[in-house]
């Protein structure tokens, strides 16, 4: 099953609208309740990414009888050093958006935490493409 | 997940129901269709929560009750009342007087359901100290929102408080108070409890994460309502009341069945009191995403105003509450100047209360899953999908379902057909794929022969 979802920049009114979206799909093919969890953290946390830290882009939703795959695909800055940005406490996000309670630099850590397969490229000047998978047993 | 099934208090009177849909539309929990001119309960998704009590404009809808004159199969009589109950008479109306009227009725004893509020909160603090891990800790004090929990957010279940209702800590200290005391085995004493709402009757009936109920009988708040005024009209006027002993609840324990009476009891930092269902719905989206971080406890309840708002009680809420806040402040004044002490009946036993406090695992039981193989609820939700794209979004209940995106359900689970849309079924007509005597047949099924024959005749 495939699903797509558009995300604007700085549009934090609608963040979390396409997490909650998968969120209700995943309830009602028995998929246990703490991995529907660990999907919508991970996925939240990469929306808001390009909500936050992009101009925007694509959610990528695949879910098959084992597991889910998600393509969070912004156009954007782009993250210049991925190893570091995946260190918990390093942010490149402005002041305006720590001011709304974003950019901890704990975003793609705690992506990480919550996904079985985690992969993030990047071209700076042109945007960052995060992939996730978890895995339903 | 738990299988066996929800006992619901909530009834259909399928000889007065004129399959009217105010009560489908309503339903939270899409609990609801219309099938052969009646309305017709799903009894997986029903959480009991009464909004489609509220709207039945022929009172269709009922609520079981235990006979009132079952009490008197017991030696002894408890009532158990909530606090709310006194609350919706005059204020020149005293609580002794009523108490008064309540032993006259037939009860031998009369307790408040709040008298174990500073146990319950005991033990919910200390449930909160001891599962540091567990946040939000969810209140079970309504029994609408465990179910709803239970069903459509199963994955918050496990943060559920798993303590008895402050209802149950009071008919089990009662119950064995008066066996010591008066030397009495259980099955002579009666404990009856007066219910402000549906899903208290439920929750009594067939508790969540308990064996076995531990009250004996349930009346409902506004039959109990009409005999206590009834006797106070037969007093009249010039009624001189003699005083009676009555309970001495706390303030705090008054305050409780207020929307934010739990909350400002409890130890947790940063808690969150929500009423009404669709609010309380609302919010735990978000918790459940945890888009709203930093939240310890939360006090959730399914009724406007908690329970001044149950479907049974018999004022308007807000009288109600500010009734109920009145007393509680003169409660509080007496407790300030030390003419009524904050130690409370229960303490003696909390010692034996808090020993007896947990219940069992308070398990999901989600009413969205399509199938328990995820490769079938796949397919089903691929058609489901196939089918919404058809249906024209309008959510007019013509179908019998309440939303289009509920027929494309039912379809797909087979309680349900493409054709039941009158969308489809005039595009049908239209094409001369269909004709009249086809599409009125269908709207016959749904809706009903009396209603569809009522129609032409009046023509």
């Amino acid at each position: 099953m495939h699903l797509e979802y558009q995300v604007y920049e700085a549009d934090f009114v609608n963040a979390g609208a396409a997490s909650s979206a998968i969120k209700k799909t995943l309830k009602q093919l028995n998929v246990s309740p703490q991995i529907i969890k660990r999907v919508v953290v991970a996925l939240y946390e990469a929306e808001v990414n390009a909500i936050a830290h992009a101009y925007g882009g694509t959610i990528y939703a695949d879910i098959e009888p084992d597991k889910i795959t998600l393509k969070v695909v912004d156009t954007g800055p782009g993250i210049p050093d991925i190893d570091w940005a995946m260190q918990e406490g390093n942010s490149t996000a402005s002041p305006e958006v720590r001011n709304m309670g974003f950019g901890a630099g704990m975003g793609l850590p705690n992506i990480q935490k919550n996904v079985d397969k985690l992969n993030v490229t990047s071209t700076v000047g042109v945007g960052t493409t995060v992939e996730m998978e978890v895995n339903f047993v | 997940m738990e299988k066996t099934p929800f006992f619901h208090a909530l009834k259909i009177d399928e000889d007065t129901c004129i399959g009217c849909s105010h009560c489908m539309k309503i339903c939270p929990t899409e609990a609801l269709r219309v099938r052969d001119g009646k309305a017709v309960l799903m009894p997986d998704r029903c959480i009991d929560c009464g909004n489609c009590f509220k709207v039945c404009p022929t009172r269709s809808i009922y609520i079981e009750q235990d006979d009132f004159e079952d009490i008197f199969n017991y030696p002894v009589r408890v009532a158990l009342i909530p606090a709310v109950f006194f609350g919706q008479f005059p204020n020149d109306i005293t609580v002794s007087r009523i108490y008064g009227i309540l032993k006259d009725l037939g009860f031998t004893h009369v307790l408040e359901t709040e008298s174990s509020i500073p146990v319950y909160t005991a033990a919910k603090n200390k449930y909160a100290a001891e599962n540091p891990d567990i946040r939000p800790l969810i209140s079970t004090f309504c029994p609408a929102i465990v179910r709803l929990i239970q069903v459509k957010f199963p994955g918050l279940s496990e943060n559920l408080i798993p303590l008895r209702a402050p209802l149950d800590i009071s008919a089990m200290y009662i119950r064995r108070k008066i066996k010591e005391e008066m030397e009495l085995k259980d099955d002579q004493i009666g404990i009856f409890y007066i219910t402000p709402c549906a899903a208290k009757i439920a929750a009594v009936k067939s508790p969540v994460g308990e064996e076995k109920s531990l009250v004996d009988g349930v009346i409902n708040m506004d039959s109990l309502y009409n005999r206590v005024y009834h006797e106070i009209k037969k007093q009249g006027h010039g009624y001189k009341e003699q005083k009676l002993p009555v309970s001495q609840l706390s303030a705090d324990g008054v305050l409780t069945s207020l929307t934010n009476g739990e909350r400002r009891l409890s130890s947790a930092h940063h808690s969150y009191s929500i009423d009404e269902i669709h609010n309380v719905i609302e919010f735990l989206e978000k918790v459940e995403n945890e888009e709203i971080e930093d939240v310890d406890f939360l006090e959730l309840r399914a009724c406007d105003q908690s329970c001044p708002g149950g479907i049974l009680t018999c004022d308007n809420r807000f009288l109600i509450c500010e009734r109920v806040f009145g007393r509680a402040r003169k409660i509080a004044d007496r407790e300030r100047k030390g003419e009524q002490t904050k130690d409370h009946e229960l303490q003696e036993e909390s010692n034996y209360l808090m020993r007896h406090m947990k219940v069992g695992e308070i398990k999901p039981r989600s009413m969205l899953v399509l199938d328990d193989n995820i490769a079938v609820a796949l397919e089903k939700m691929k058609k489901i999908d196939e089918y919404r794209a058809r249906l024209p979004q309008t959510d007019c209940g013509i179908c019998g379902a309440p939303t289009c995106d509920a027929l494309a359900r039912d379809i797909v689970c087979e309680d349900a057909e493409l054709t039941d849309c009158v969308f489809i079924q005039r595009n049908l007509e239209a094409r001369g794929n269909m004709d009249v005597q086809e599409s009125l047949k269908i709207m016959e099924v749904i809706w009903g022969k009396a209603k569809m024959n009522d129609y032409v005749k009046n023509k």
